[in-house]
Parts: structure tokens; sequence; C-alpha cells
């Protein structure tokens, strides 16, 4: 038994601690060890985005992250996007607009695309197709996804 | 089913074809779904599969004893642990799931352990030795047919194949009608080229994942992603020697399977594991497995050959298919061939097909699974007889296409279809008309598929306040419980939302085929709104009761039950919540159910256009505009016939220009990484613009016609034709990546 990390880290507001292997990754912590199972695991090696989550507000593959490297961030995932029943515009639009089939990419297109939008409100849809391209969707073509998060954007532009 | 057994058909609705809110939406954009590997369980282990290095070895010796010793190692399983004696497609599936003393491809499972956590197991798994010996290897369709390749399974033939042939020429489909010979010579131009498409992967992105338990007494349970779990049930028993009924399968939500999750491969294992431990296991494929051991579409070979006169006509065509499914008897060659040339309406045609077997994985299927590359290849034929003879290609389409009435070139003959109205909405689409820059070409493509009823079962409960339970077998694939509860609703005329649909599992429902033919909304529909009736009918029989009325005398509408005129008496309406909140003191619960194997599924066809650009310097291509048009039918919820034709054709983007499986000169799979095999991503693509056209099919109430698979039949060859007539050069091989296409230019400059 290989010697245990013990990390104290900050996921969607909350205080976490846990103990993980030096090979674990962010990833197989939320989703074994402290049963956040929104992330997914589709390539573990970084090309699908379905782990998408953010730390201390920087858009990360949670598989490519090691959960020792947690200790004093704050880590953000699909399950702390909504505001307790209230939910974000991008997930209200993204039901709407069927911007999601199957769903098993939809976590880390909302966390990515919630991270663009913080960053760049405005974004032209090339920019939105460039920061979603490293979030795979096999089943939507994407068009439905792009118009979801153009129209959000504008919404939000206009309530802000 | 036959079409009189239906009332009248509808032709307005008040549900159906309107875009509600998905009921699973909430649970999918907040994290809450639960899909394959979001399942734990009490005492739960975690199990890896060790897996060939090898494209063709004996496997000698497998060694466990020091995995055994590993800490935390519960169960090794080999292929010894599973059940003899099986044949057919079981023994096949075994075959796969676990190789016997030969592994067949680069990637095949051998050996399986489980450990109480996922580091030891993996760990543990570097401790068991195995010997193979290597034995030559093909991958190649062409290669495996040719004189001298080595034989993957000796006497695999089932007497089909015409005399001479090589021993990996499994099965032979010909059909066709006519006198393909006496058309060729009417022609006034005849065109033959040979083409080829490489394997390509469905490419869902969640990874085939199960958490099963099976006891010592052979009872067990299994959670899994699957696209039909009766069959994973029927399957995972036979593999495992006990009944099939001793087996509860719950499925779990799919993310994306496009027919990959139509096959089994790792429930068996986790079971077996879980039998030998006597806990819970676990069992998630990591991508690479997927990629090499999953799933993939057959290789195709095609030599394709018509005829037209000067005005358009088609006068004869000729296919002929080689498909290899791998190391397994099953290549989709009888549905490249019965696809190729359904499209048209032609007097003399003639198609064949050969099933080769290779050096790959299992072939699964993939949308449409064998049309997508034959239509590539014909449609291409057409595209360059339409170039040389200077004919409009939609127009020429048009002129030949096959209407109601005509005689399919795969036999029957087609009841009510909308070819020629998805071409003349192509015509009269702007995209058509539009101009095109220098440096850019347009493609056009039709497409075609049968489209599948199936076994099927379903149950509609309502409950004491006037609402509605669906217990629906067939896993949600692209919104399906939106659109079952929007049948029920347009029948028992009660709001949407008062209506939920539910996957059952295999205990709490009759057989239910696999999602798979786009058959999901067509026959789950159509048992769903009978099912929905068979409740009405109990309703107005209760209202009748409570009238002293004949049952025929009521009838039922927009949530009422009410006397059919005024013979019948002067009664109140009675509305479901009156009915229903007194069942129990009027004769007990009301369901509705339906079982029945529906066979008026209804083909469907589309039209593609495309228009691309292509960089001579790098042989990129850019995908500039895209329009779909397909018959749907009767589109349910028309987003999602949006979403299905959207989705189709990126994924058939993806086949023409960049995927394909890479195997090296031993034999190994080169590229099994989505950063190598690599799927359209959002920045290489325009939005998909999508037109549905309605032609009802005869054999659903409401005229459904699925549209989940021939979506991707059109793209691989309009987007080829686009391709061919930017760059100036035929691309009459797939995908048409930029190292293919800078060599086809320089093949052209070199003359
Ligand atoms: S699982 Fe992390 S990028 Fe695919
Ligand atoms: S909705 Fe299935 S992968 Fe995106």
């Amino acid at each position: 038994m290989s010697k245990k990390f013990h990390v104290s880290t900050t996921v969607n507001g909350d205080p976490v601690e846990f103990l993980c292997d030096s090979r674990e990754t962010v990833l197989d912590v939320l989703r074994d060890r402290l049963s956040l199972t929104g992330a997914k695991e589709g390539c573990g090696t970084g090309d699908c985005g379905a782990c998408s989550i953010t730390v201390d507000d920087r858009l990360v593959c949670a598989c490519l992250m090691l959960g020792a490297e947690a200790e004093g961030k704050s880590i953000e995932t699909v399950e702390g996007i909504a505001a307790g029943e209230d939910l974000h515009p991008l997930q209200k639009r993204f039901i709407e607009y069927a911007a999601l089939q199957c769903g098993i990419c939809t976590p880390g297109i909302l966390v990515a695309a919630k991270n663009l939008l913080e960053k760049h409100p405005d974004p032209t849809e090339e920019q939105v197709r460039y920061w979603l391209a490293g979030n795979l969707c096999r089943c939507t073509g994407y068009d439905k996804i792009i118009r979801a998060v153009m129209d959000t954007a504008a919404e939000m532009r206009e309530a802000s | 089913m036959a079409r009189d057994e239906f009332e009248a058909e509808r032709t307005t609705y008040n549900f159906v074809g309107t875009r509600p809110d998905r009921p699973d939406g909430i649970d999918k954009v907040t994290g809450r779904a639960r899909f394959g590997a979001d399942m734990t369980a009490p005492g739960m282990l975690h199990a890896v599969i060790l897996r060939s290095p090898h494209a063709h070895a004996k496997i000698v010796k497998i060694d466990t004893s020091k995995a055994e010793a590993a800490p935390g190692v519960k169960a090794i399983v080999t292929r010894a642990d599973f059940a003899d004696g099986l044949d057919g497609e079981n023994w096949n599936i075994l075959e796969n799931v676990m190789a016997g003393d030969t592994a067949l491809y680069d990637g095949h499972a051998v050996c399986a352990l489980a450990a109480t956590s996922m580091l030891e197991a993996r760990d543990a798994a570097k401790l068991v030795e195995i010997e193979y010996e290597r034995i030559p290897h093909v991958t190649d369709v062409d290669k495996a047919m040719a004189p001298g390749a080595p034989v993957i399974r000796e006497g695999a033939d089932d007497g089909s194949v015409p005399a001479g042939m090589h021993p990996n020429v499994v099965r032979y489909h010909e059909s066709g009608h006519g006198d393909v010979e006496a058309g060729f010579a009417k022609a006034d131009l005849v065109l033959e080229e040979t083409f080829k498409t490489e394997a390509t992967h469905q490419g869902y992105i969640e990874p085939h994942a199960c958490l099963g338990h099976m006891g010592t007494d052979g009872k067990g349970e299994l959670w899994c992603c699957t696209q039909g779990h009766w069959n994973v049930q029927k399957v995972c028993a036979a593999l495992l020697g006990t009944e099939t009924s001793a087996l509860r399968v719950t499925a779990s939500e799919i993310g994306g399977g496009f027919g990959g999750k139509t096959a089994v491969f790792i429930e068996p294992v986790a079971l077996a594991l879980s039998r030998k431990a006597n806990r819970p296991v676990k069992l998630v494929m990591p991508r690479a497995d997927v990629f090499r051991a999953t799933g993939p579409t057959s290789p195709a070979s095609m030599d394709i050959k018509i005829g037209m006169t000067k005005d358009g006509t088609i006068t004869a065509a000729k296919g002929v298919f080689r498909l290899s499914g791998g190391a397994f008897p099953e290549a989709p060659m009888e549905f490249s061939a019965m696809c190729a040339f359904a499209c048209y309406d032609l007097e003399n045609v003639l198609q064949m097909g050969y099933d080769v077997m290779s050096n790959r994985p299992k072939q699964a299927a993939y949308r449409a699974p064998g049309a997508p590359m034959a239509a590539f290849a014909v449609e291409s034929v057409l595209d360059e007889m339409c170039n040389q003879l200077g004919l409009d290609p939609l127009e020429v389409r048009l002129k030949n296409a096959a209407k109601t009435g005509s005689k399919a070139s795969y036999g029957p003959r087609f009841d009510q279809i909308g070819l020629v109205e998805t071409l003349e909405a192509a015509i009269n689409h702007p995209h058509y008309k539009a101009p095109l820059a220098e440096g850019q070409g347009r493609g056009v493509a039709c497409g075609f598929w049968f489209n599948h009823g199936g076994e099927t079962s379903v149950s509609l409960m309502l409950s004491e306040d006037g609402t509605a339970q669906i217990a629906v077998g067939t896993p949600d694939i692209g919104g399906s419980r939106a659109s079952m509860a929007l049948m029920a609703a347009e029948v028992l005329g009660i709001p949407y939302e008062n209506i939920r649909c539910v996957i059952a599992d295999t205990s709490s429902l009759g057989y239910n085929e696999i999602s798979h033919g786009s058959r999901v909304t067509y026959a789950s529909g159509l048992a769903t709104i009978k099912a929905a009736k068979d409740a009405v009918n109990r309703m107005c029989q209760r209202a009748a009761a409570k009238w002293g009325i004949d049952p025929d005398a009521v009838y039922w509408e927009d949530g009422y039950a009410k006397p059919s005129g005024p013979n019948a008496g002067e009664f109140d309406p009675m509305h479901i919540t009156e009915i229903t909140a007194n069942m129990g003191a009027t004769g007990g619960p009301i369901n509705g159910h339906f079982e029945a194997t529906p066979e008026g599924a209804g083909v469907s066809f589309g039209t593609h256009i495309v228009d691309a650009e292509v960089d001579p310097e790098t042989g990129h291509t850019k995908i500039l505009r895209y329009t779909v048009v397909q018959d749907a039918g009767k589109a349910v919820h028309p987003t999602y016939v949006e979403g299905q034709y959207q989705g189709g054709a990126v994924q058939g983007i993806g086949w023409a220009l960049n995927e394909e499986y890479i195997y090296g000169e031993d034999g190994s799979l080169q590229n099994a990484l989505f950063l190598d095999y690599r799927v359209p991503v959002a920045s290489d693509l325009p939005m998909i613009d999508t037109v549905i056209v309605e032609v009802p099919n005869p054999g659903h109430p409401f005229g459904v016609r699925g549209v989940g698979e021939t979506g991707i039949v059109p793209p691989l060859a309009a987007i080829a034709n686009a391709v061919s007539n930017a760059a100036g050069v035929r691309m009459r091989q797939l995908p048409a990546s930029p190292p293919r296409i800078l060599a086809a230019l320089k093949d052209r400059d070199a003359g």
C-alpha cells in the first residue's frame, strides 16, 4: 500500500478533506472518494472534456490533474452550477434547445461554457466554437449547443 | 400491424409536434443523471480486463498465480469460467468477450481480475503472465480474401459462398432484378469505379460500464449502459450458464450508443468475476479498450457500375460489396448491397455482397450499418456521370427516384415513401441556389434506410389523481421519453407534464428488443399509443357502467369520457380524474398494455447538400455549409428530430474527412485514443441546417418513421462529391483526409 496524501480543498464552496494515492487524479477523487459523479470520464487522456471542472476559476481537465494538487484550491464542478433549485441560464437553455441528447458531454460543456461567459460575456460564434473545441459531443453536431451558449450570453448581457 | 387496425388516421394534434422540455433534462444539466459508471454498491470490487497486444496469436499459457497473491485481489477469470457447449451467435459473443485458445485481434480480452480498489486491480494485472505464440495476421479486407491470406477460422462459411473463394469469405448475398447487361447495352455512358472506406468507431463519449452482482446461486443483478437490457440479460445468462429470469438487468442513462451499445462486451465478465468473488463488481472500459475492442464498423471495398442515357435515365446498376466484420462472421454486407440502389426506381439492378473475416474486433452496428459506405460509392459514380453528361445532380436523382409503388432494388414494392419530397425540398432550398466561390465545391447525395419494428412491450399505469406512468423497455438514446409522453398525452388528453415515462428493468415489463433500427419512436411509440388506448377503453367502460349505458356508446375526447350522442343518454362528460379517483371501488386499478412485433416501420429517405473548400497546400477540407433534408413521417418532437439529423450529418462528416482505424504492419491499432482518432469538434463545423419533410408512414397511427439512422447515409457521399468537385479530383477512398487529398492532387498533376 503506497503512502496516501492528505488533501484539504474546497469543492463547490464546501470545505472537503480526503486521502488519496499519488496516482489518483482529481477526477478519480471527485467521483470515487467524494461521490460527485457529475464530471465524467470519457477518455482519461485530456481529449474529450467530459471531465471539465474549474480550479481557482481556471478551466481544466480533471483527468489530467492529480488529486494531491488540489490542496488549498477552489474547485467547481457541474454540481455547483445551479444555485439550489434555480438553474443557471445556461442550464435552462440547454434543456430548452435540446443542446443535449444523451447528456454525457453536458456537465463538461456547461462548466466550460460558464467559464467562457464569465471571461467573455459577448463571444462571437467562432470564439464559442474554439472555446468548446476541447469538449467532444458525439450526439448533437454542436449546432444546438452553440446556439444555446450564444443566446444565453445575449440573455445574460441584457439581464446585467 | 395492419393499418386498418387503427382508427381513422389523425391529422391534427394537440401535443405531437410540440417541443416541450425533456423529463430527464434537469438531471442531465445538474450532474444528477446516473450513467453506467456512476453507480456503486456496498462491498464493490473494481475490475480490469487484460487484452492481447497481438493481432493474431495462440494463447500458450496464462499464469495467474502471482496476481492471485497480490493485495486486494478477489477473483480472476479466463475463458474456463464461462459456459461451454454454446453455439451460434452466443458462441461468437463469448469468443469475443473472452478469447479461447487464440487471440483474434489487437485488444481481444484474454483474462480479467477484480480487486478491492482500482489501483490494486491495475497493479495486480501487471503480475498476470500470459505467453503468446504469434501467428500470421491480416487486417485489410481485400488482402483477407486474396489467395494465401491467413485463415481466421476454418469452416466458418455458412454454405452460401460461391466455390473457390478463400475460407475467410464466410457469407455471400445476391439480390436484384431485370437484366443488367441488357441495361448497360442501352446506356450512352457506362461508368465503373472501385471505392474503399475504412472502419470507424461510433465514438460515444461514455465508455462501456457496468456494475454486476451474481451470487453462487446463479441469481444476479446488473446495472449497465446499453441500448437493450433484455438482450444483455439473455446473452449474459447464456454465457454464464444460468436461466435468463435469474438475472435482472437495469439500464442506466446511456451516454451515446449509435448502435455500438447494442452488443455485449463486458457485462458477462463482471458477472463471472462477481460470481467467483461473491461481491458486486464494477467494470468500466478505458477509452483505449473501447477503440481496440468494441464497435467498429466494417471496412469496405466496393465496385460500382452504372449505365445512363444522355437525359440522365439510369438503365442498369450493379454493385459488389466486400466488408469485414472482424474475426467474426457478421459484416453487414447485405445491408450495403440492399441499400446501395434503394433510392432509385431501376429496371435492371444487381448487387452482391461478401462477408470477409480478418484480424479486427467484432464489428457492431453504427447508424444504418452498411448503408453509408454503399451510398458513398453509388452516389460518387452518379455525381461523376452527371459531371460528364452536364446534368444537374439533383434533377437526375429526381428523374430516377423511387416512388410509392416502385419495386425496390432489394425486392419489395415501396409503400408510401417521401424521397421525391426530400429531393424537391432540396432543389428548392436556398442552399442549392447559393453561389460558390473559386476553390469551393458542392456535393449532393441521397440515402436510404429500412427502419425496423421489433418486439415491443409497453405498460401504462394510471394514478388515482389522473396522472399516468409509462413503462417502456427501450433505453432512451435521444429524448424518447419525451416523445412517448407526447404520444400518450395525445391519446389520454392530459397534459404532457402529467405523464412520467421510465425505462423499466427486465423484471418489470415484458421483452423489448434493443433500441436499434430507428425503432423506438416508431415501435415503442406505437405500443405507447395502443397501451394508452387500452387504458382509455377501460375508462370508457367505467363511465358506461356508472351511467348504465353500453360501453360502445361512450367515446373519449380531451381527457373526458362522453356519451356518443343523444341516443346514448344525457350525461355530463366525466373527467379522467373523476374516473381514476374512484377506480378502486369501480373495478380496481386501470392500466393499459400492449405487446406486439409491429411490422410497419416505414422506410426512410434523405437528401443532403454540402459545400466544401479544399486547401490545395495542406489538403485540409473545410465544410462551409450543410443542409439535411429528411422524411420523418411525422415529427413527434421536432427539436429532437433536428438533433438526430444534425448528429448523423456530423458523424458522417467525421467519417468522410478524418475518422479511420489505422492498423500498423504488426496488425495493432495505431490510433486508439481521441487525440489520434479525431472526431469532429465544434471549431471544425458550421451550423447544420435541417428540413423536416413529413410524408406519413401508413404503418404508424400518427405516421411516424424512425429518424435515427438515415441521417448518416448521405453525408459520406455528399462530402466526397463536394470535395471532389472543389479539388477537381475524384476521391474514391475515405476518409478524404489531408494526406489522401494531397496524394490525389499530386497524382492528378502527374497526369
Ligand atoms: S476524461 Fe478528461 S478529457 Fe476526457
Ligand atoms: S449529448 Fe451525447 S455526447 Fe453530447
